[in-house]
């Protein structure tokens, strides 16, 4: 079978193609940070549709770690890239073309984007050709790569554009202005007439000046009078211009199909190992997943937030990176501890790991075993808004009750301290009916809560806690293990590491 | 020449820095939809509204100068509107003359400055026949004085001066340009070229040249434009800049435009409010040291404009307390409340009207508020700990004689040391001299402030009829240790029929 996609191999991995917008779970995982920054500096591939895309089958998944570790080597990576800058080149002058009005204008700009994707195809097939390579994806390119460069229709598009260009070099003229009226014609050897003042006054120089001269703005498009200068141009060199007419009708279609998907959708193994290269450099370990479409034994070792890696690689390099397993009947990772302990964010990771993982991407963490699911929930506690005028604890039921609805014994579900804003009782009775459900469905998930009953509900249950530092409350490690709840909360020490304790708050406002 | 509309005796502020609160006022009390009604669409009023409702007078006096100037613009609107579409339409006419010119050479720099001339006359002119027709009939101190200045400084003598004083200037000669064609076919290294010995005139009928000719229309002004920019380029090397004059009156319409804009500002909101048949007062401004604090049909001004109908309007009596706890179930217009009382002591302070049937209150030196959100999308903070890093930041501002809003405070942890957390903070903050209103379902908390009150706590809850249904209502009462939410889950969760005997349940719990 001839080679259509790096990205997928079967047209029905792409199934869903058409989705536009994030789903829900996004914002509450954060994959929304990563999709953005994924996508930043690379709004005209659209990545969007491909970050939205997971997908549901292990081969599918292979294919793509193949062309992965292909582009592990910095040649084809840089091969790849070059052609991408190439074609991005390419396009800013075909965009160019859809906000002019003038023939001429239209035309050059038609032939130098033609120029330019002749010269970076030619240069992309070269160096390839001289690289090893591995994946069906790549190797299947480059085959169809090489079929492309040495078709007549190419070799025949080349040859013009670049004969033309040199054509139009060499054309000059003149310009006379004289009140409204403008004449151009052929440039005679006029001489320069500010050369010329220039001289006349050189003896006089004493030392650097002042320039004086007013910069111009450079725009891309004429105004009507450019236009109509070049229309005169036009009629001084009327066999260039027939040229120029000729070449843009027998070539509009110049670019090829299978080129341009390629070229959208290498971007986006670029732009998920661009953005992992500096975590990689911070000393973070990314892995490529054992993923399966049956088994519930997942785990992972050492592994981490991406995008809060990906926030503090900025800032400072300390990620704390977290291990969890799944054996038999578990199911359900509870997570409690201290407020400010890392739960929220263990939670993250453990939806992230399985998304990332079903878009074929390397996962950040040393190892992993993971699932393929369906479909992914979340449910985080939102913010009050005026424009949901239902109380707020109706609405957290609505949406759980929608999830769990909706939920299969294949999703994945990530529930982080829902009932925060009722009582506590309330929050008892009420976490325990979804716990309960949570583990009738036979579904993965992690319920985080600062309830210390839920973590021993059932053998589905796994307890995961929040560690602390014994001897400073108000410190935490960021580590979350595998021991039964210890209900321990330090809300009072963090109260008076921020000066908020009465003593301390009278004094500040007293001074 | 000043306007003075703002503050009887400067300018208003047009840049400094909004109170370090600002942004988190903005969020909790809604603050952007009353803005938006203020606004109208238009981004100079939301930017204006904005700093006024926010940069709070605290000092009666002041409040009443711009209540009587707001009263007069609420009796001649018209007029109001017109003398602001002339300050308007001064600062548009000024930018579009300047952003209609492409290049910055001395013939386009006089011809603007003699253009924005004429027409800065002509709307001083305007403002001299308003304030003619006018002055009469207004009443404030601040109108009073306006009008006055207008008549003695734009007199007729001074206009007639002016106007001696426009001219007009414009010299062009015969200019020879050289240039190539560029990528896009763009003119490309224009250089000015000295004509053969004789003069082009001379050259022209010889005719033993080609070239083609095309002159611009008188009425093509892109053309001449465009035509006048290419000369530069081919000259570019001798311009003498022209004085811009007309800054000065440009300064005065600025500052005209943005005093009267808050009152334009005043006059949408109130035509929004007062047009679905909602009241509004002229608030009474008391000294600090009285405590004041009493409403009738107090309501959320926010709400109310995204409702259809009338929002709920609440009694407040409250004169001499500190500490104002609202408690009960969730959906019981709590948060409402709060908004409508934080909205209500900003409006006054801003010199507007307020929402309410009448409103009398002593000023605050600063309106702060901490209300309950969503965890950090930076997610380097827990919950907890943002609520405490927020309440610390108030604590490094507020000062005896402010206000404090808190809605939901520390319910991000457990009950038992959410409540204490609040507890110490709440007694520090009154003790100080701040007062307090403050949203809450910690039982805890409100329970023990109940038992230990004394004649400065009014404690409110929601009113509950006998059918279960609310009110939106506010009414003085003993908190109540209730809960809604095993009827809640079990409305949501199971079938409909049931759903008749849990209503009857909640009665039950609620007595």
């Amino acid at each position: 079978m001839s080679f259509q996609s790096i990205l997928f191999e079967r047209a029905e991995d792409f199934a869903d193609g058409d989705r536009r917008e994030a789903p829900s779970f996004f914002a509450d995982l954060n994959l929304d940070q990563v999709m953005v920054s994924l996508a930043s500096g690379r709004d005209e591939y659209n990545l969007t549709p491909y970050f939205l895309a997971p997908l549901h089958t292990v081969p599918a998944v292979e294919y793509r770690h193949q062309v992965l570790r292909d582009l592990e080597d910095k040649d084809v990576r840089g091969a790849v890239t070059g052609y991408a800058q190439g074609l991005a080149e390419m396009r800013k002058y075909l965009a160019l073309i859809g906000k002019l009005h003038d023939r001429y204008q239209r035309e050059r700009w038609f032939l130098d984007a033609a120029d330019i994707y002749c010269r970076a195809t030619e240069s992309f097939a070269e160096r390839i050709g001289q690289l090893e390579l591995r994946s069906r994806g790549f190797t299947g390119f480059r085959e169809y790569l090489n079929r492309y460069v040495a078709s007549d229709d190419f070799t025949r598009l080349a040859a013009e554009a670049r004969e033309l260009l040199a054509r139009l070099a060499e054309v000059r003229y003149c310009i006379h202005i004289k009140g409204a009226r403008v004449r151009v014609s052929a440039y005679e050897g006029e001489d320069d007439y500010g050369a010329d003042v220039a001289e006349t006054f050189a003896r006089f120089k004493q030392g650097a000046v002042r320039d004086y001269r007013v910069g111009f703005r450079a725009a891309a498009d004429m105004n009507h009078v450019e236009a109509q200068v070049l229309e005169c141009v036009g009629r001084l060199y009327p066999e260039t211009f027939a040229e120029l007419d000729d070449f843009c009708v027998r070539y509009a279609h110049y670019v090829d199909d299978t080129l341009g998907v390629f070229d959208r959708e290498v971007q986006f193994y670029l732009a998920y190992l661009g953005y992992i290269q500096p975590l990689k450099s911070a000393g973070l370990e990314f892995c490529y997943p054992c993923v399966s479409q049956t088994s519930k034994q997942i785990g992972a070792g050492d592994a981490f937030d991406i995008a809060l890696a990906a926030t503090l690689a900025r800032d400072r390099p300390a990620v704390v990176c977290n291990s969890f397993h799944l054996d038999g009947p578990e199911r359900v990772l509870v997570v409690t501890g201290p407020n400010q302990g890392g739960k929220t964010t263990f939670a993250r990771m453990f939806g992230q790991l399985h998304y990332l993982a079903s878009l074929g991407l390397p996962v950040p963490g040393r190892e992993a075993r993971l699932f393929l699911p369906d479909r992914m929930f979340t449910h985080f506690e939102k913010e009050e808004d005026l424009q949901n005028l239902r109380g707020k604890l109706e609405d957290e039921l609505i949406r759980i009750h929608e999830i769990l609805r909706d939920a299969t014994s294949r999703s994945i579900v990530v529930m982080n301290e829902s009932f925060a804003s009722t009582t506590l009782q309330d929050a008892l009775f009420l976490g325990s009916e979804i716990v309960r459900r949570l583990t009738d469905l036979d579904l993965l998930s992690v319920y985080v809560t600062f309830i210390d009953e839920f973590a021993a509900l059932n053998e589905a249950c796994v307890s995961m806690v929040a560690t602390i530092v014994p001897d400073s409350p108000a410190e935490r490690t960021f580590k979350i293990v595998r021991k039964p709840a210890d209900g321990l909360a330090y809300a009072a020490a963090i109260a008076g590491k921020y000066g908020l304790t009465y003593q301390r708050l009278k004094e500040r406002i007293a001074s | 020449m000043k306007a003075f509309l703002m503050h009887r005796d400067c300018d208003v502020d047009l840049a400094s820095d909004l109170p370090p609160a600002a942004d988190a006022v903005t969020q909790d009390l809604e603050l952007g939809t009353l803005l938006a009604a203020m606004a109208a669409g238009d981004d100079f009023l939301l930017g204006r509204a904005r700093r006024a409702v926010l940069s709070s007078l605290a000092n009666p006096d002041a409040i009443i100068y711009r209540q009587q100037v707001l009263t007069d613009a609420i009796a001649h609107p018209d007029v109001v509107r017109e003398i602001y579409d002339i300050a308007v339409t001064a600062i548009m006419s000024e930018k579009r003359a300047f952003f209609g010119l492409l290049s910055t050479s001395p013939d386009a720099i006089m011809y603007r400055s003699v253009q924005v001339l004429e027409m800065f006359t002509g709307m001083l002119k305007r403002l001299r026949a308003v304030a003619d027709e006018h002055a009469a009939s207004f009443r404030s101190e601040g109108f009073t004085r306006f009008f006055g200045m207008l008549t003695s400084e734009l007199d007729d003598d001074y206009l007639h001066l002016v106007e001696g004083h426009l001219k007009e200037l414009g010299f062009r000669r015969g200019t020879l340009i050289s240039a190539g064609l560029g990528r896009g076919n763009k003119g490309l290294n224009y250089v000015l070229r000295k004509p053969r010995e004789q003069s082009w005139r001379d050259r022209i009928p010889v005719g033993n040249r080609q070239g083609y000719s095309f002159g611009i229309p008188d009425r093509d002004d892109n053309g001449q434009r465009a035509l006048a920019d290419l000369r530069s380029r081919g000259l570019n090397g001798a311009a003498s800049a022209l004085a811009q004059s007309n800054d000065h009156i440009l300064a005065f319409f600025t500052m005209l435009r943005a005093e009267l804009a808050f009152y334009i500002g005043c006059l949408n909101l109130r035509e929004s409010l007062a047009g679905k048949g909602e009241p509004l007062c002229v608030p009474v401004p008391s000294p600090a040291a009285e405590l004041a604090l009493t409403a009738r049909g107090l309501y959320d001004p926010s709400l109310s404009l995204m409702l259809g109908g009338r929002a709920v309007g609440n009694d407040v009596a409250a004169d001499s307390k500190t500490l104002v706890m609202i408690t009960g179930a969730n959906q019981g217009g709590k948060s409402t409340f709060l908004r409508s009382i934080g909205l209500a002591q900003l409006m006054m302070q801003a010199g507007m009207f307020v929402a309410a049937q009448s409103f009398t209150a002593s000023v605050r030196d600063g309106i702060f508020t901490h209300f309950k959100r969503e965890e950090d999308a930076t997610m380097e903070k827990g919950k907890l700990d943002e609520e405490l890093s927020r309440m610390n930041g108030i604590a490094g501002q507020i000062s005896p004689g402010c206000l404090l809003l808190c809605n939901e405070s520390f319910a991000s942890t457990n009950e038992r040391e959410g409540s204490e957390i609040a507890r110490q903070i709440i007694r520090a903050l009154l003790e100080s001299g701040v007062r307090v209103v403050f949203v809450t379902h910690l039982f805890d908390l409100a329970h023990g402030l109940w038992t230990g009150k004394d004649g400065t706590a009014l404690f409110l809850r929601p009113e509950r009829r006998d059918d279960g249904r609310r009110t939106f209502r506010l009414l003085p009462g003993e908190p109540l240790p209730t809960s809604y939410g095993p009827d809640l889950y079990r409305q949501i969760f199971t079938a409909e029929p049931k759903a008749a005997a849990v209503s009857s349940t909640a009665v039950a719990i609620d007595r």
